[in-house]
């Protein structure tokens, strides 16, 4: 079973306006990697010049923040679900 | 593509390349009725009057005509919306401080009516404002008596709960968002809120005549969501926390083209903050408090405060000085505080906020990452209250100073007691106190905790009684 992950409205030019797409991938990282195979340009989107998670972009991994589980090095198994989130603006 | 090439995907505004977008913004700007005469100024003969608000409109395009990604520089036209396209960092106005500069001095400013509009050419609308006129220059409190208690040399009260129309800071905010919504053209206004916010874009809406519809958790004080509905807006009640309020209202920001103040209008919104701290510098004598204590939501006013600061110094307006910025926050939603005394800048969202001081529960605080720097760099620290501590904070308040703060102003004292206690504040400093609603908004937070009235019969025998037996003076709760 690959990996679900949930697209924002921001990122969906890119993926053919899907708003979930599959992957199969063994960590967040090789997720960014496999991204960028099949939609060209995302991966700078959501990275920045030094390799890490843009800031105001939030990555879960079962509805935790992967910079409180292991970043880039959070694994990834089959089933799992992953959503990418900009940061919201409030208050 | 240059800077301003990047490809619109949410349709924010007009696709093309970014000469056409800006050539679509100067056509909407032209197209507004003439702000001289929104302000019902007469100069004479109609031509005249033409040329002299062409003219006013120029001079504001030089002061303010675009938005600026905070992280990335990217700049965008000066429209409704929030987030860059790029990395998704949040959009700032951008100034022109040279021409800001030679436009404004305290002479000036000082000339002008006491309201936050003294400061006009530091925000971020381009004709005169058109609602909310009347808001601002709150008094600023000198409080003897607050700073024996805290055991501080001097302390002031920055009171906001007497703010015009509503009673809190917000008012602010709204009145730049509301005026920037009417030079866009935005017929219908909105905001997510914890209710300040809420109450007063329904009044300053009201005003204005315009549509306004307010999304609140549906949990929220009685008086708040009274405080709404009596200005006939629309008012819906969400069931979940204030974050689950703000992402249904992105959507809906993006499904029915309203202006949501906080979200696709927070660039002119957050701005009005700023005034809080101009009026702080200009009522002290024009200069920079050297502590400054401020309760934290999103974080938005604590680093708007801070920016302030940072701009009446660079415009020569007060000595370059150091000074420190405190924030504080409830404990039962404390992410900001926690990152701060944690050392880092990475915020963990609190995701179920459990406080009294529900004006402050916001358990992802989308300025956090700001505010903790902004902290940090002026050597600033933070603080949190618990609901026992808040509730004492907003007596302590109430009885020294004469001046009923809701929850929120409850926290910022508390929070200031404990820097004080804790010498991150030192006692033979000085502190503004920045308290920014009134208490009668959330009464509720106080039920159990006050003294009940005396009853007695009409006679003077039982008042004697009564003032023999000192029970006047017991604190009975209700």
């Amino acid at each position: 079973m690959p990996i679900s992950i949930s697209i924002p409205t921001p990122l969906r030019a890119l993926t053919g306006q899907k708003d979930t797409v599959e992957v199969d991938s063994k960590d967040v990282h090789g997720m960014l990697g496999d991204l960028e195979k099949a939609y060209p340009g995302i991966y700078e989107r959501l990275v920045d010049d030094q390799g890490e998670v843009r800031r105001f972009v939030n990555i879960y991994v079962g509805g935790e923040d992967i910079r409180f589980l292991q970043n880039q090095q959070t694994p990834l198994k089959a089933g799992d679900e992953v959503s990418i989130v900009p940061a919201i603006a409030g208050g | 593509m240059g800077l301003l090439g990047c490809q619109t995907q949410s349709g924010a505004f007009p696709k093309g390349d970014a000469s056409e977008r800006m050539r679509g913004f100067a056509v909407r700007v032209l197209s507004r009725r003439d702000p001289l005469f929104l302000a019902g100024e007469r100069t004479g003969h109609d031509q005249v009057r033409h040329r002299e608000g062409a003219r006013e409109r120029a001079m504001a395009e030089k002061f303010f005509s675009q938005l600026k990604c905070r992280e990335c520089g990217r700049t965008y036209p000066a429209l409704a919306t929030h987030v860059c396209e790029f990395d998704f960092g949040p959009l700032e106005a951008d100034y022109n401080y040279s021409a800001i500069g030679a436009a404004l001095n305290r002479k000036v400013i000082e000339s002008r009516p006491g309201t936050m509009w003294r400061y006009r050419e530091l925000l971020p609308i381009v004709g005169d404002p058109t609602v909310g006129q009347q808001v601002g220059f709150t008094p600023l409190v000198k409080a003897d008596r607050l700073a024996k208690a805290l055991g501080v040399k001097a302390c002031y009260v920055k009171n906001d709960t007497v703010n015009h129309p509503t009673l809190s800071f917000k008012d602010r905010v709204v009145a730049v968002a509301l005026s920037r919504a009417r030079e866009l053209g935005f017929k219908v206004v909105a905001c997510a809120s914890t209710g300040n916010l809420a109450n007063s874009v329904a009044a300053n809406a009201a005003s204005a005549g315009m549509e306004s519809w307010v999304l609140i958790p549906a949990d929220l004080e009685q008086n708040k969501v009274l405080n709404s509905i009596v200005y006939g807006t629309n008012v819906v009640g969400i069931e979940g926390a204030y974050d689950a309020v703000n992402r249904l209202c992105s959507e809906i920001a993006g499904k029915y083209g309203w202006g949501f103040v906080n979200v696709n209008l927070r660039p002119y919104y957050a701005e009005g903050s700023k005034t809080f701290g101009y009026e702080i510098m200009e009522q002290l004598g024009w200069r920079i408090p050297r502590h400054t204590v401020v309760c934290m939501a999103s974080g938005s006013l604590l680093t708007k405060i801070h920016k302030a600061y940072g701009e009446f110094t660079k415009l020569g307006l007060v000595e370059k000085d150091g000074f420190s910025i405190h924030g504080a926050q409830a404990t039962g939603c404390n992410p900001i505080t926690a990152a701060r005394k944690g050392g880092t800048d990475l915020i963990r969202p609190v995701p179920h906020p459990k406080t009294i001081a529900k004006s402050l529960a916001i358990g992802t605080p989308a300025d956090g990452y700001y505010a903790v720097k902004s902290m940090a760099k002026t050597g600033g620290w933070s603080e949190d209250a618990t609901d026992e501590e808040i509730i004492a904070g907003v007596q302590l308040l109430a009885e020294t100073e004469g001046i009923f703060a809701e929850t929120a102003g409850g926290v910022t004292v508390a929070c200031a007691k404990k820097l004080v206690a804790t010498g991150k504040i030192p006692k033979d400093e000085e502190v503004v106190l920045c308290i920014t609603g009134h208490g009668l908004k959330t009464v509720e937070a106080l039920t159990g905790h006050l003294a009940a009235p005396s009853k007695i019969k009409p006679s003077l025998k039982e008042f004697d009684s009564l003032i023999s037996s000192g029970l006047a003076k017991a604190r009975v709760k209700v």
